[in-house]
Parts: C-alpha cells; sequence; structure tokens
C-alpha cells in the first residue's frame, strides 16, 4: 500500500521529531527554569515571544525563516559564511523551524512543572550544602519528572505534526524535506486517496495514543501549577 | 451595542446590494496565468459589471478540488488533459473548452549573468545548489521542466539538487528569493522582470504546453460564467494574454494580432 517514498518520509519525520526533542528539552530547560524563576520586567517578554509560535499562523513562520534563512537574509548570510550553506530546503533548515515552532510545547510544561516545585525544596536543598547543580538534578528533575515527560511528548508529537512550515520552508525533496504531512497532502492532491488513508489512519492512531500515555502516565497534565 | 446593531445593518446591506447588482464567477487559474488573469478580469469587470473571483493554484490540484466540489464555475488550466478529463468524468460541460494561450517554459534566475541564452548551466551543473521546478504530478510547467532535463541528458545529474514548488507560482518565489539559484518557470512570470537572467527553452525540448480553458457544470447555467469564457477569447483579452509572453493558439492568430 505504502510506497518507498511514504516510508521514507514516515522515517524522516522520526528522525526529525527526535532530534528536535532532544534540542528543545535542552534549550527549553534553562529557558523555562528562567521563567519560573525570574522576578525581571523582562519575564512578561521573554513569555510571549516564547509562545508566539502558539498564536502565529505557521504561513508568517514560514514566511520570515524563509526570508531570513535565504542567502540575502540575517540568517542566511551568517550560516553561509559558516560554509553551511543556507537552510531553506535542507533538513538542517525544518530541524531550526521545528525547534521554533514546538519550543512553547516544551516550555510551558516545564515552566509549570518548576512553578509547582516552588522555591521551598530548593532552600532546603541549600541548607543541607547543595549546589545548585546538585539541587537541579537531585531535587528539579525528579520532582519535575512528570513535566519532563509532557514536555517530550508534547513537543515530539507537535513536531511530527507540523505541515504548514514545512509546506513553505521545504521544498518537497523526498529523503530531506518529504515529512508524512507533506506526503499526505501529495497523495491527497494528485488523487491517491488509498495511500493517503493509510498514512492518515497512522497519524491518527499516533496521535491517539501519544495523548492516552500522556493521560495516563501524567497525572493531571493541563494543571500542574 | 446600538453601534454594533448599525454596523450589523450596514454590513448585511452592503453584502446584499453586491450581490443584487453583479454576479460572481468563482474561476480556478493555473498559477501560470496569474498576472494577465488579474489584468483580464479586471478589464471584464469593468466591461460587464460581473466580478471574476480568482483563486491560483497548480492544476492537478483543481482537478482534485473540483472532483471533490469544489464552487468553481470556470477552469483556466495550463494543459489539454485535465479540461479533457473533467469532460470525460461530466464535471464539465461538452463543447465550451478551447485553447486560449500556448505556454513557454524558461529557466530563470534573479541574479543577472547567471543563466546562459544556451542552457549551458545545466549541463556544467556548477554554481548552484538547488533547482526549483513545479511538482511535476499537479503542475503541467513541473513535467514539461522534466522533459527538458531529459531530453538534455541531465535528470539524473541534477535530481539531488531539486526542488519543488507546490505549483509554479511557489516555484518562482523559491527563485525569485534566492533560495533556488535557478528554476523553471512559466515566462509569462517574469516576462516583466526587469533584472535576473533567463533562457528561452527552445520547444523541441518540451511537448508544447497547449493551455485550455472550460466551463464547469456549476457554471452552466451562470450567464457571468459564459460571459467571461467569452471574454477570454476577446481581442481585449488576446492582447493582454499576446503581451504576457504566450503564443496565441491558431483560431486566433489570422483575426487578432
Amino acid at each position: 500500500m505504502l510506497n518507498d517514498e511514504d516510508f521514507g518520509a514516515i522515517l524522516l519525520t522520526l528522525q526529525l521529531a527526535s532530534l528536535v526533542t532532544v534540542i528543545l528539552l535542552l534549550l527549553g530547560t534553562p529557558i523555562a527554569w528562567w521563567l519560573a524563576h525570574a522576578r525581571s520586567r523582562w519575564k512578561g517578554i521573554i513569555g510571549a515571544v516564547v509562545a508566539l509560535p502558539l498564536v502565529l499562523p505557521p504561513a508568517v513562520l514560514g514566511f520570515y525563516l524563509l526570508v531570513l534563512m535565504g542567502p540575502h537574509g540575517a540568517v542566511g548570510q551568517v550560516t553561509k559564511a559558516l560554509g553551511l550553506g543556507t537552510l531553506p530546503f535542507t533538513f538542517g533548515g525544518l530541524v531550526v523551524a521545528s525547534v521554533i515552532y514546538s519550543l512553547p510545547f516544551v516550555v510551558q510544561p516545564l515552566q509549570n512543572a518548576f512553578e509547582a516545585i516552588g522555591s521551598r525544596p530548593l532552600e532546603v536543598a541549600a541548607t543541607l550544602r547543595a549546589s545548585p547543580l546538585d539541587t537541579f538534578f537531585s531535587v528539579v528533575v525528579p520532582l519535575a519528572r512528570s513535566g519532563f515527560l509532557t514536555a517530550a511528548i508534547l513537543g515530539f508529537a507537535h513536531t511530527i505534526g507540523e505541515f504548514g512550515v514545512v509546506l513553505m520552508v521545504g521544498g518537497n525533496i523526498p529523503g530531506k524535506t518529504q515529512v508524512i504531512s507533506m506526503q499526505i497532502f501529495n497523495h491527497v492532491e494528485t488523487g491517491e486517496y488509498a495511500q493517503a488513508h493509510w498514512l492518515s489512519g497512522g497519524m491518527l492512531v499516533f496521535s491517539f495514543v501519544v495523548l492516552l500515555m500522556l493521560y495516563t502516565l501524567t497525572p493531571n497534565p493541563w494543571r500542574k501549577r | 451595542m446600538k453601534l454594533f446593531k448599525t454596523l450589523g445593518l450596514a454590513i448585511t446591506l452592503s453584502f446584499s446590494v453586491a450581490t443584487a447588482w453583479a454576479e460572481d464567477v468563482p474561476v480556478a487559474v493555473a498559477a501560470n496565468f496569474t498576472k494577465p488573469m488579474e489584468k483580464i478580469a479586471a478589464d471584464f469587470e469593468k466591461a460587464t459589471g460581473n466580478k471574476a473571483v480568482l483563486s491560483f493554484g497548480a492544476t492537478g490540484k483543481f482537478v482534485e478540488q473540483i472532483k471533490n466540489g469544489a464552487p468553481f464555475q470556470i477552469l483556466v488550466s495550463a494543459d489539454q488533459k485535465s479540461p479533457i478529463k473533467l469532460e470525460k468524468e461530466a464535471l464539465a460541460v461538452l463543447g465550451t473548452r478551447y485553447t486560449y494561450a500556448i505556454g513557454k517554459l524558461v529557466l530563470w534566475s534573479a541574479k543577472p549573468q547567471f543563466v546562459d541564452d544556451k542552457g549551458l548551466i545545466l549541463k556544467t551543473n556548477r554554481d548552484f545548489e538547488h533547482i526549483a521546478i513545479a511538482d511535476p504530478k499537479v503542475a503541467p510547467y513541473g513535467k514539461a521542466a522534466m522533459q527538458v532535463m531529459e531530453k538534455m541528458g541531465v535528470l539524473d545529474t541534477l535530481k539531488p539538487k531539486m526542488v519543488q514548488g507546490e505549483s509554479i507560482g511557489q516555484t518562482k518565489e523559491f527563485v525569485a528569493s534566492g533560495n533556488a539559484e535557478l528554476g523553471f518557470v512559466a515566462l509569462s512570470q517574469v516576462i516583466k522582470e526587469t533584472t535576473g537572467s533567463s533562457w528561452m527553452i527552445p520547444q523541441d525540448l518540451y511537448s508544447p504546453l497547449y493551455q485550455d480553458v472550460i466551463l464547469l457544470k456549476t457554471g452552466d447555467s451562470s450567464a457571468a460564467a459564459k460571459a467571461l469564457l467569452d471574454y477570454l477569447r476577446s481581442d481585449a483579452a488576446l492582447a493582454v494574454i499576446k503581451d504576457y509572453g504566450y503564443d496565441l493558439p491558431d483560431w486566433a492568430k489570422t483575426d487578432a494580432k
């Protein structure tokens, strides 16, 4: 039922989502920590910037990325100077786009988890002479475990479901930027409904399983305040 | 609250007035014909008072949308195959199809002096990372581009550098923004560009792009749709089509030059 390009798209999508999830956890954790504890007047601004991809149409994001990462854009100039070429139409470009696109889905659960812990356990750890780093790994991480889980699942799932941004900066290249959602779009637009059904059905099952995991593994993922 | 009521009334009134005066004709237009069609539709509205509501995209995609009940009344196609297909599936009105233009394919770059006038850059395969084409599955111009590369024997070497736009419109944007250094686009898209470089591809490298228009079943009862179908073959419309670099079909050549 599925052809080689479909399987290529599935593999590519999984690679993309895995890589993006790892990057987002590394990048999102310090941002979420800062947002949870900062008293700076910048907090509101940074929080809003992080949440922007939640409300921005993917077309807006895709358009800006295409312009910025292109050969005349600021980011494009930098990547060209570094000898990396330009990012649109490359796997690297999709990674950058997806990290931005899925950022709030990782930062917000983490921030909620950190805020729920409060400052008390940190103070106790400090009186026991734990270094901040030690405190983070032996106190915060275990306590925020469900927050991390939620963040990882949501970041992964949201990247898998990405479409609009990929459509604008991907160039539809098999094996490089042709992800599952793109492939479904291609099948539907050319009347290949059988393959579109297989891929879409797979996505439906996948999404349901992800949410089921989210609701059974973590208690109350949306109300962790 | 009173303000909202007045506003609501004004909006309702403006809609009903607009529909009472003129008929809207929803038209699906192949992306390569975007610029000339915008001009023709504006002239048409001036001449008849009817408004052509234009949607642009790849021809193949419109065929799928029409099959699924899209409310277009006319398809301005980039090929002959798609309208014939719709005829066969009884989604279009028999006897209304005619060729309105013959498309021209060009290899184009936004950079001056980049594409040479013999297309040798395709053979040397240097100085570029990406070459853009329209998705050959849904866009006739993409299919023509594939034919050109195949005839020149460069298809296999260029394949790793190929990026696909979902229509010829997006393909041109990829090249115009510089993200792809060059690409196969329609002459009509770049004929008014003042910079850049291009190669007019010889006709013997691809099958002629006869572009047909057809009245769809949904437009059978619309006088405005029929008027637009007629207007597209008027001298005024043919002049616009010619101005954008298309060849005129044989029936038009004798009386409209």
